[in-house]
């Protein structure tokens, strides 16, 4: 890692100074973060293990990217909106949606049909890239109407090599829209290393289009917050948008579809495993003797039975009835899809049996 | 073929009445934006935006990066967080790089959210050939999003009906690629501008009764084929020419209850023969009107080639002569 990455905790669990950001937080407040990235780490593996059951038909975990996800998902306020891509399961946590949503889009009897407005947290997006478009967008939209709020857009590695995300930097710099691009770097996209998709580090992108760019230690919580914070009050101010690398690593498989140890090495993987996320806030609760035994069984209690509830859930989850095929492809009646469903109706009652 | 002159109506060009309706959509709904390239100062290349940033700002009035991903990308946002955007293609063969937000995004986003999701986007694209331009500039793409479900399509042939469909998609929370005939932009007709409803309600239109044969277009074709019934009736023959308006969703039942009359359809348009708008209704029309048919349904339109240098775009082209021999060839059946 570079020198210019920001970083305040270290992998040891020891708090640093850093000459531009700093982070004053409650005993508290790290509890709440270590909690948040616990129950999403939690949460995640209930998702490989229900997709290793047959339960799920996809999973892609979130597993070593819990720090990136809960420090920059905690800097938003309320009135902010989160644009994901498909492995936010901690930011869609932060917003407070209900993870169960996430597993009814991989069970595959919805395509994620959650209601952005709710939480203010949009709609998961399979197309590498597309969402940051949208988020920028979303963020010109807010500034027209006056909003004192932001918008962040979640990608990855893989997808700074899309066009769309160099359109929505370009677009996102000349409209000074108040937009934070926040990557998440897991260093792999499928098997492919940032050296296939970058040849200069990925923050630096930002410099090029006129904004800001930081790297920042993805598997540190606190540097994550405090980066993604600063960001938003650029933003927020019509200072304009900027580029967040978190750096970080994806622990698991691209999804469960994946081998990772076809393209990639057990000591890489064994080095990033030295710098957990979650280990080294449980480094600094422990030695400031802000968490104790209790607080870690609690958490993981907690992760327990947030576990057992979606798994339940997940089992119990209806396939949803063929009208689902018609009734939302139009807002409004569209005289093709009416024609098509009356005929599947009448092709469907032809199999009811007389008794 | 304008509208019957009432009180209210002004002779006007489709250009003019596609400004005009813009401009009105603008002054209804403060929630209408328009995004594109060089439409603002310039007035787009064509001028259909011609004076509307100067009088809503640029704010509502939009020069945008030249990008057109990223502007349908923004545009998505822009209706996310309420705003209802008219997105301004330059010409139809550059619509490609937005091809991938259109058709994974915009289209698909009321489905996969259940309704809760609405993109009430307007995609307007000059569109088609005969003016003699250069390359990827008079292409016909409009199979290409009648086929994604979740779009609607649409192409004026008219003034009057270019101001009115522009309004209804404007005002539509669908997603809709507006295409506008190029070649007809200097055409003149009555528009009732002041009128509080278009004078011919949404579907098809026969908009000339015949009983031998039905003649079938949309958009710059229309006009072709008008003149194509012109020079048959003068060897006896009697078109009926339907406007069909929209290639998604097609008004089938206005079309059905003309072949129903006729017993005979020609269906013509710019766009490749092959997999194109005629061979849907072809099948459809066949399908409802097996035993009312005198002849095979027949189609008229551009060959499997790209689409040609200038100088050879009448050969391409579906012009009267090769409408009137497909006519002359659905009779004789």
């Amino acid at each position: 890692m570079s020198d210019d990455t920001v970083r305040l905790l270290t992998p040891e669990g020891v708090r640093v100074e850093h000459p531009e950001y700093a982070l004053d937080a409650t005993p508290e407040e790290l509890r709440s973060l270590y909690r948040d990235m616990a129950l999403a780490r939690r949460f995640d593996a209930e998702g490989v293990t229900l997709q290793r059951q047959g339960e799920l038909g996809l999973w892609p975990s979130l597993l070593g990217q819990e720090a990136a996800q809960v420090g920059s998902v905690r800097a938003l306020r309320d009135d902010d909106h989160a644009f994901p891509s498909y492995r936010e399961h901690a930011v869609a946590m932060g917003r407070g949606l209900d993870p169960l949503a996430l597993m009814r889009l991989f069970r595959g009897v919805d395509n994620g049909d959650w209601d952005p407005e709710e939480h203010h947290f949009h709609l998961y997006t399979l197309v590498i890239g597309s969402q940051t478009l949208h988020a920028t967008g979303y963020a010109m939209g807010l500034a027209k109407k006056g909003a004192e709020s932001a918008v962040v857009g979640y990608f990855g590695d893989g997808a700074t090599a899309q066009g769309d995300v160099s359109e929505a930097f370009n677009f996102a710099a000349v409209y000074g829209a108040p937009v934070v691009f926040f990557c998440q770097n897991n260093q792999w996209a499928i098997s492919e290393s940032n050296e296939r998709q970058s040849r200069v580090p990925l923050y630096r992108r930002a410099q090029g289009f006129g904004f800001p760019g930081v790297r920042v230690d993805g598997n540190d919580v606190l540097a994550t917050l405090a980066v993604t914070r600063r960001a938003l009050e650029r933003a927020r101010q019509g200072e304009g948008p900027t580029l967040i690398e978190a750096f970080t690593y994806r622990m698991g498989a691209h999804t469960t579809s994946d081998d990772p140890t076809r393209y990639r090495d057990t000591a890489e993987v064994e080095s990033w495993r030295a710098k957990d996320p979650l280990l080294r806030l449980e480094r600094l609760l422990r030695a400031e003797g802000s968490a104790d035994d209790a607080f870690f069984a609690e958490t993981e209690a907690a992760g327990e039975v947030l576990a057992t509830r979606v798994r339940t859930a997940v089992r119990a989850l209806s396939v949803p009835g063929t009208d689902h095929l018609f009734d939302h492809v139009y807002a409004e009646s569209h005289a093709l899809v009416d024609e098509e469903r009356a005929a599947f109706d009448v092709y469907q009652a032809s199999f009811v049996q007389e008794v | 073929m304008t509208t019957a002159t009432t009180a209210g109506a002004e002779r006007m060009t489709l250009l003019s009445a596609l400004n005009v309706s813009l401009r009105t959509a603008l002054a209804e709904d403060p929630r209408t934006l328009l995004m594109g390239e060089d439409i603002g100062r310039l007035g787009g290349v064509f001028r259909v935006t011609d004076g509307l940033q100067k009088d809503f700002g640029d704010e509502r009035v939009m020069d945008t990066p030249l990008a057109e991903s990223g502007i349908v990308g923004t545009a998505i946002g822009l209706a996310l967080s309420g705003f209802r955007p008219v997105v301004e293609i330059q010409f139809d063969g550059f619509v490609f790089p937005a091809y991938d937000q259109i058709v994974t995004q915009l289209a698909k986003m009321h489905a996969r959210s259940r309704g809760r999701v609405r993109l009430p986007v307007v995609i307007r694209i000059p569109y088609g050939g005969a003016i003699g331009a250069v390359e990827h500039h008079s292409e016909s793409p409009e199979t290409l999003f009648a086929h994604v479900a979740g779009l609607r399509v649409m192409s004026p042939s008219n003034p009057s009906d270019a101001y009115w469909m522009l309004q209804e998609a404007v005002r539509s929370d669908d997603p809709v690629i507006f295409l506008e005939p190029k070649r007809r932009y200097y055409d003149t007709g009555e528009v009732d501008v002041r009128a509080t409803a278009r004078p011919h309600p949404q579907g098809a239109r026969v908009v000339r009764a015949g009983s031998d044969l039905t003649l079938a277009a949309y958009g710059p074709m229309v006009a072709t084929c008008l003149d194509a019934a012109a020079a048959a009736s003068e060897e006896g023959h009697d078109l009926e020419v339907v406007d069909l308006r929209s290639i998604s969703p097609i008004d089938f039942d206005t079309l059905v209850r003309s072949v129903g009359r006729t017993g005979r359809l020609v269906i013509a348009h710019e766009a490749p023969v092959f997999f194109g708008a005629g061979a849907e209704i072809a099948a459809r029309v066949t399908e409802r009107c097996f035993y009312q048919l005198e002849a095979p349904v027949l189609r008229v339109g551009g060959f499997h080639s790209p689409y040609p240098p200038s100088r050879l775009e009448d050969a391409y082209l579906p012009g009267l002569d090769r409408v009137l021999d497909a006519v002359d060839r659905a009779l004789a059946a």
